[in-house]
Order: C-alpha cells, then sequence, then structure tokens
C-alpha cells in the first residue's frame, strides 16, 4: 500500500487544493488574489508554495488590484492566477476587458456561490455562467472551463493554463462550493507527465518587434516587458505597434482576430464526456458538480429502462455548437439541470435549432441538484 | 458490505465534523485503497450554526459526491438529529450523543447512544475530541474503514503535539463500540 502511494502520488485533495496543484505544474510563478469564500484555500496554498519555488503571492487590497497585478505579471513574463467568487468575480470584470484586448494569458477561477451581490458564501450555485461568457462588455471571446471532480479540477487548471499561453486569452476556470470544497482522491501527474504550454516570444530582434502583429495562427508572439523590447500597451483598441487607432479597417481586422483565434481553434478547445449517449432517446446536458449527479441520474434511468444518456460539458465558452446540434438531431428531449434558473439551457436550445425539445431543471436553493429530482424531471416531461 | 456507504457526520460548527469526514475518507481513499468523497455543508458563521460533513465510500468510482440516503448518521445535536434522521436508511445506523441529543427519534433503527463530549471532557480535559472518539465508535460499530486505517489517517491529520492524545481518543472510541455492541 505505502508503495503504491510512493510510486503513484495518490493524495486526498480538496478542489481548491487540486486547483493549486494543476497551477504548480503548468508552471504558475505569480498569484495576486483577495480572499473569499469559497475559492480561499487557492490562495492560501499558493501563498504557502509559490515562494518556496521562486515565485510571488501578493494579497492586493481588493480583487480591481489583484486582476491588475496579474495582468502586470504576465506581461513581465510570469504565469499569472488568480482566484475568487463571484462578488469578487464582478470587480474583476473591468481588467479582464483590459487583458482581452491585450491578449494577456491569465487564469481567473471563480468558484460560484450564491449571489446576487453577497449571496450565500457557502452554498453553491451556477449562476455565473453567462457573466462568466458577457461580464465584461465589449464584443470579446472569451475562453471558459467548468470541472466536475477535484480530478478533474487539476488538469482543467493545466488545460486553462496552456489555452491562456497558446492562445494569449485571459481564461476563466468555473467551480462551484461543491467541487471547490469537495475532497476526493487525485492521482498528481509527475511532471514529465504532462504537456504545458508556453506562450511564444518574439524571433525578431527589439527594433522590429510589433507587438500586435498576429502570426498566421492569429496570435502574435509576445516579449516580455523588461526584456528589451519597447512597446505600448492600451486598453484602447491598437494597430500592430500597440498604439491607438481610428482606422476602421484595423479596428475591423483586430476585432475580427480576437474572435477568429479561439473560434478557429474550437476543435482544440471543447472538451466534453459522453455517457450512455450511442442508444439515447433523452440526453441530460450538465456541467460541475451538477453533472456527477446527471451521471447517477443517467444510471438509475437505465434500471428503470429509460434510454437516458449524458453530455458532460468541459468546456462551457466557447459553446460546443456543433455538439449539442448532433445531439439534438438524435434525441427527442434534452434536459439541462443546472443551479440556476436557466443560463446554459438558452445556449442548449439555440444550438438545437429546434430539433429537439430542450427544457431547464433549475435548483437554487443553495443545495446540489440530486439524481433523484433528475429522474423525477425527466418521468415528468415523458407524461407530458 | 454494500458497494457505496454513505455516511452523514452532524451537529454544530466547531465540534470538528469536517476534520472528522477528511479523516474518514483519507481512511478509506489513501490507506484502505478505496474509492472516497467527502463534502461539507455549513453556514457563514466561524462557530455555531448547523454544520455537516458527508463521506460517500465506495468501490468503484463515485458519481453522485453526495448523502442520498445515510447508512451511518452521527448527530451531535438534537438539531441536527431531528434534521438528518428523516433522510436515514432504512437499514442504516445512528450514533448519537447522549446528553445533546436527549429527544431520541422513534425510529426502527439501530440507536447507539453514548455521552461522548462529556467523556471527552472527563477523560482528556478537553471537548476538542468528541470528534475522533467519534470515529473510533463508528468504526468500532461499522468497520467502514479498517482500524488500520483510521489510526494512520488521525495520525496523518491532526497536529503533531494533539497526536497521542487524539489517538488516545480513537482507541476509546473503539472501546466505547465494543461496549455498545455487547449492550444490543
Amino acid at each position: 500500500m505505502n508503495n503504491l502511494k510512493k510510486k503513484k502520488n495518490i493524495k486526498l485533495l480538496q478542489g481548491n487544493e487540486a486547483c493549486a496543484e494543476g497551477a504548480l505544474l503548468a508552471g504558475v510563478k505569480f498569484f495576486a488574489g483577495y480572499p473569499i469564500t469559497p475559492s480561499s484555500e487557492i490562495a492560501e496554498n499558493m501563498a504557502r508554495k509559490l515562494p518556496k519555488i521562486g515565485g510571488k503571492f501578493i494579497q492586493m487590497e481588493d480583487e480591481i488590484a489583484s486582476m491588475a497585478a496579474v495582468i502586470g505579471a504576465s506581461i513581465a513574463g510570469l504565469k499569472s492566477l488568480t482566484a475568487t467568487s463571484g462578488p469578487g468575480m464582478c470587480l474583476k470584470q473591468e481588467n479582464l476587458g483590459f487583458a482581452i484586448i491585450n491578449e494577456i494569458p491569465c487564469v481567473v477561477v471563480n468558484a460560484q456561490r450564491g449571489g446576487p451581490s453577497t449571496g450565500l458564501p457557502t452554498k453553491p450555485s451556477q449562476g455565473d455562467m453567462m457573466q462568466a461568457r458577457w461580464g465584461t462588455h465589449g464584443d470579446h471571446p472569451i475562453i471558459a472551463l467548468a470541472p466536475s471532480t477535484v480530478n478533474e479540477i487539476l488538469t482543467l487548471t493545466i488545460k486553462a493554463f496552456n489555452f491562456s499561453e497558446k492562445y494569449r486569452t485571459p481564461v476563466i476556470l468555473l467551480l462551484d462550493e461543491v467541487i471547490a470544497h469537495m475532497r476526493e482522491k487525485v492521482e498528481i501527474p509527475a511532471p514529465e507527465n504532462i504537456e504545458v504550454i508556453n506562450r511564444k516570444k518574439p524571433t525578431v530582434p527589439p527594433e522590429e518587434y510589433l507587438p500586435f502583429k498576429p502570426d498566421e495562427d492569429g496570435v502574435p508572439p509576445m516579449a516580455n516587458f523588461g526584456e528589451g523590447y519597447r512597446y505600448h500597451i492600451t486598453g484602447l483598441i491598437h494597430n500592430y505597434k500597440g498604439l491607438p487607432t481610428s482606422n476602421s479597417q484595423e479596428i475591423d481586422a483586430f476585432i475580427r482576430r480576437l474572435h477568429n483565434k479561439i473560434q478557429k481553434n474550437i476543435k482544440d478547445i471543447i472538451i466534453y464526456e459522453k455517457y450512455s449517449l450511442d442508444d439515447a432517446k433523452i440526453a441530460l446536458i450538465a456541467y460541475g458538480s451538477v453533472a456527477r449527479a446527471a451521471e447517477r441520474t443517467v444510471k438509475l434511468a437505465r434500471e428503470e429502462g429509460l434510454k437516458v444518456g449524458l453530455l458532460k460539458l468541459l468546456t462551457i465558452w466557447p459553446f460546443p455548437f456543433e455538439e449539442v446540434n448532433r445531439l439534438a438531431q438524435q434525441v427527442d428531449l434534452i434536459i439541462v439541470p443546472e443551479m440556476n434558473l436557466g443560463q446554459i439551457v438558452l445556449e442548449a436550445e439555440r444550438a438545437a435549432q429546434g430539433k429537439c425539445r430542450v427544457v431547464p431543471y433549475g435548483r437554487v436553493d443553495g443545495e446540489l441538484i440530486n439524481p433523484i429530482e433528475i429522474l423525477g424531471k425527466i418521468w415528468e416531461e415523458i407524461r407530458k | 458490505m454494500k458497494e457505496r456507504i454513505e455516511i452523514c457526520l452532524s451537529g454544530s460548527g466547531g465540534q470538528g465534523l469536517i476534520l472528522a469526514g477528511i479523516i474518514l475518507a483519507e481512511a478509506a481513499g489513501i490507506y484502505d485503497g478505496k474509492e472516497a468523497v467527502q463534502s461539507q455543508s455549513y453556514g457563514p458563521e466561524a462557530r455555531g450554526g448547523a454544520s455537516r460533513s458527508e463521506v460517500v465510500i465506495s468501490n468503484n468510482t463515485i458519481d453522485y459526491p453526495k448523502v442520498i440516503k445515510s447508512d451511518i448518521l452521527l448527530a451531535l445535536t438534537q438539531t441536527a438529529c431531528d434534521k438528518y434522521v428523516k433522510n436515514l436508511n432504512k437499514d442504516g445506523i445512528l450514533v448519537a450523543d447522549s446528553t445533546l441529543v436527549t429527544e431520541v427519534p422513534n425510529i426502527s433503527n439501530k440507536i447507539y447512544l453514548f455521552p461522548i463530549a462529556e467523556t471527552a471532557q472527563k477523560k482528556f480535559g478537553t471537548k476538542l475530541v468528541t470528534n475522533i472518539i467519534s470515529l473510533g465508535i463508528i468504526v468500532g460499530l461499522t468497520e467502514v474503514v479498517s482500524q488500520e486505517a483510521i489510526k494512520k489517517a488521525v495520525c496523518f491529520r491532526v497536529p503533531v503535539k494533539a497526536k497521542e492524545v487524539n489517538e488516545k481518543a480513537l482507541l476509546l472510541g473503539f472501546d466505547i463500540a465494543k461496549d455498545l455492541k455487547t449492550k444490543k
């Protein structure tokens, strides 16, 4: 038993601890944040561990400043992380937009609790799914991932860093109180067994460097501040040099490129899992901790002779439109259980394009949806 | 033993129920090599208020991580007992602190009553080990994890200076379980 433990490095980790472990494996070197339940253990773990590997941890005066510090550290070349919950996520929105327009890689964790406002500090919710998409203003793209197990928190944190570096974009990791606080067995992978992606650096000398001129993949190489590449960064829409522009062609090309660098790579970015969908006539679409209830519901429903399957979403944004569209052609009914009164169900309905019925199942009392009530919803819909 | 065992440890904030859940999950998951999930529910208060810790132990991958119907319920307050006893499986057992839970529910389940907190205070001069004595009782009664595993897990999770007292508290829990079993 002890041998196995040593060989495989299996630990009982809290979701937030797994997030910190994943970040370290991905190469995080900077954390700035302001503590808030149910995300605080991410900051606590970063505070303990970052100084030991030559990284920096700083508790800022609030979440606006935390997000600003994360942006600064990333521009200086460090992989950067911040973690918060709904109330803090609101404050981060302004600088999140700044990170998007300046294509600054960073990872922002939102361990969702009940809202609006300070809401329910210690209870779960999935009420910030649309905030992740449209919380900051402007016509912007975003990547958001939603794990449903402690193990997935670890692996998706690494993915989040990799996507942020590869596509030069902030990535939002959406947890919920259940999985953030939950402890589960996790096998921590050896560093040599994981893929770590680092941002592209310029190959030209400083005098030839155009900081926002994209390569063919739509992503411009990124020079660290302080390495001799002097350039301008602004929240205004900018040209290749990073200077504000009012040239309509440049503006149009810039906004389209921001979207395209994500949209053209959705095959790489969209992650999902299928459970018992092959012969399914009814599909559940779920994410986060609710996906685990849905997985159990599938087993219960199958025992009752119902052909039910589950599409578990790990990537929320960009939304897996094609996959849901295909599913809608196969099944008669899609049910979307979520801890809100209907957010992702709207996307599912849009993607289904009327090819099947799409219905919500929401719970907003601060408790995790259980498998029995989803089964009840299935029967209710069948009898309609 | 059942494929999936659900345990609910309930009481109020400050009684160490969350730590007890972590220790139980660690015993099952790490030292007994099973699958285990621990989750919790508590209020915004630092102390007081309802608190519960849930542990699911299984030989297979655990999908739904929370308790649906508990097989083992520990109740360290009357409020917790009244609330969670409704969710006890028909063949599940209730372990309750006899001083803190005075109105014993009228159910057909096996009920084990013992003045756990009072004993902690008498034997160790602190109620802080109530949670560990409770774990000893639960494991002694049910063997939901091995005694070896729970010992290791207790030693791993409690602060070094409190290791000895917690080990003793666990062993006391085992002994109490033996007595409770023979009385039945």
